[in-house]
């Protein structure tokens, strides 16, 4: 009886989970009429337009994601190991970009960082470039803080560095070579979350006018029918792929764990 | 805690908390400034002296029907999500299903918990658009027209509808380790004081699972009532919930007053601020039951 209803209750969740994702592929191959073909992938990838919005946001990931590691394993190295007191407000701190809405934090750097600012970020490409990063550190934050956490979580911190130091190890080469090499498969789990999260980001690089890939899609979704489906498909892989990498080195990470 | 530090320690306290400065200005700069500078512009007018005309401009015209729209589907999309999320989590955890279906469960929440924003609206115009495959089928195979029966996609439920896609994934994930804290002993001792199963759900589990169940309500209804990127692919301006009208007035589509805008995005900080406290509330509590 129980395990009816666990059926059932899964079996409806795999419904509506595979309808649209179904439905998306089935629209984005109809673009020849009458029979199925690729020719909305192939519009898509020659566009122009997406080759310079997709390489747009990835290497705003990538330097997302370095800024991202510069930031918060040092952050979160140093409050385990000698503030630990100040965890529980550094942690609530990691997790207000959860709490605050990203429109409203756009708008804030919008105010406070226009031409006529004390820090005029929004005058120049690069300096809008700059802040659109930083916006986007912001909102990988309580991701990537929580996952170096629970990596730091799982090494004897004070010991490794107690051990480097007596080797005459200085700050940079501890964090560097001992720390970031012993969480670096809780690095690149936050970091693969981080580009899933940068790449279709649409809310704050359309206010901040920088050509990225989800203003693109945003674009793409008003003025073509069968194109927005095949975009939807490679959003869709790209945030697979970035899952799938999370848990390949999870299991990876495991695996050597165990051999140890 | 407070025990006087060794005398020789007490010079170098200083030089620690240099550690967390990078953290610190990028906090300050990048979340909390900008916030705090449309808090305070909430309650300033363009001269820069303060005042309440803002606060008060949110609960005349149109706008009190934004909000009660927008927390409309933020509740529905949540409590839906919950409930289903829920059930799907219970039954891989409980539910005797096979383990196998579990990993590949959660990593496939994780992904669609992800696949948010514009993709996802792309997704759902592709299934259930006027064009779209369930439309379509239901059309020839059933000879159920659902818009002419008054369904639209860019409507209150069509969005709900949406917004689930995200939402009951995110419980899931949320969930499943909340129920993996249920212990056995507990079902075994209920069972052996003679407790049925409803009994046990009523008076043991939904108990203890409470907090969890309603701090998760909380975020999910915070992150529909924020997103601002699904809706406005589906809909572009046409659907007045509270993101996409302050998405509007940002991008100076309708700019008259910049600082009803403030008013707007301060009204919204309120909102998901009530329900995140609520949620680090409850999970300050539920964490202690399930040591």
């Amino acid at each position: 009886m129980n395990r009816i209803w666990s059926w059932l209750a899964l079996s409806l969740g795999l419904v509506y989970f595979f309808l649209p994702l179904i439905a998306t592929v089935e629209f984005s191959l109809k673009m020849r009429r009458g029979e199925y073909s690729f020719d909305a992938y192939r519009k898509v990838l020659e566009d122009p337009r997406f080759q310079e919005t997709f390489s747009y946001s990835v290497v705003m990931a990538l330097f997302t994601i370095a800024f991202g590691v510069l930031l918060v394993v040092p952050t979160a190295y140093w409050v385990r190991l000698k503030l630990p007191r100040l965890r529980p407000a550094v942690e609530f701190v990691t997790l207000l970009p959860l709490v605050i809405p990203a429109i409203v934090v756009v708008f804030g750097y919008i105010r406070l960082y226009n031409t006529s600012s004390w820090l005029p970020l929004t005058g120049s490409a690069t300096g809008t470039n700059l802040l659109l990063m930083f916006g986007y550190a912001m909102l990988s934050l309580p991701y990537m803080y929580r996952a170096v956490d629970t990596g730091l979580r799982t090494i004897d911190v004070a010991t490794l560095t107690e051990a480097a130091q007596s080797l005459g190890a200085g700050w940079i080469t501890i964090l560097a070579r001992v720390i970031l090499p012993n969480v670096l498969i809780a690095v690149l789990s936050g970091a693969f979350l981080t580009f899933a999260i940068v790449i279709g980001e649409f809310t704050m690089a359309a206010l901040l006018n920088r050509p990225a890939f989800g203003p693109y899609l945003q674009l793409m979704g008003a003025n073509r029918a069968y194109e927005p489906a095949a975009l939807a498909v490679i959003a869709f892989a790209v945030t697979w792929a970035c899952m799938g990498l999370i848990q390949l080195i999870t299991r990876f990470s495991k695996h050597t764990k165990a051999a140890r | 805690m407070t025990a006087p530090l060794p005398a020789k320690l007490r010079p170098r306290l200083p030089m620690t908390w240099l550690g967390i400065v990078p953290f610190i200005i990028f906090a300050l700069l990048f979340l909390i400034l900008p916030t705090m500078n449309i808090v305070v512009g909430a309650f300033q007018n363009p001269a820069g002296e303060m005042t309440l005309a803002n606060v008060k401009q949110l609960f005349q015209g149109a706008i009190p029907a934004y909000y009660l729209i927008s927390i409309k589907i933020s509740l529905a999309s949540s409590s839906i999500g919950c409930l289903i999320g829920f059930a799907v989590a219970a039954s891989v955890t409980l539910g005797g299903l096979p383990k196998w279906i579990r990993g590949p469960l959660l990593t496939f929440s994780g992904v669609a918990s992800n696949f948010a924003g514009v993709p996802l609206a792309f997704a759902f115009l592709a299934t259930l658009g006027r064009l779209g495959l369930v439309t379509m089928l239901l059309k020839s195979w059933f000879g159920i027209n659902i818009y002419g029966l008054g369904f639209n996609l860019l409507s209150f439920w069509g969005l709900t509808l949406t917004y689930l896609f995200f939402q009951i994934p995110l419980m899931i994930l949320i969930i499943t380790p909340a129920l993996d804290g249920l212990k056995r002993e507990w079902k075994e001792a209920a069972s052996i004081l003679g407790a049925t199963g409803p009994q046990y759900w009523r008076m043991v589990a939904l108990p203890i699972l409470f907090p969890s169940l309603l701090g998760t309500f909380a975020l999910l209804f915070a992150n529909a009532f924020g997103a601002v990127a699904t809706a406005y692919a589906l809909t572009g301006s046409s659907m007045s919930i509270v993101p996409i009208v302050l998405f509007a007035q940002i991008r100076g589509d309708v700019l008259q007053d910049p600082h009803l805008g403030y008013a707007l995005a301060f009204g919204m900080i309120v909102v998901t601020g009530i329900a995140n406290g609520v949620y680090v509330w409850l999970r300050t509590r539920s964490e202690r039951w399930m040591q």
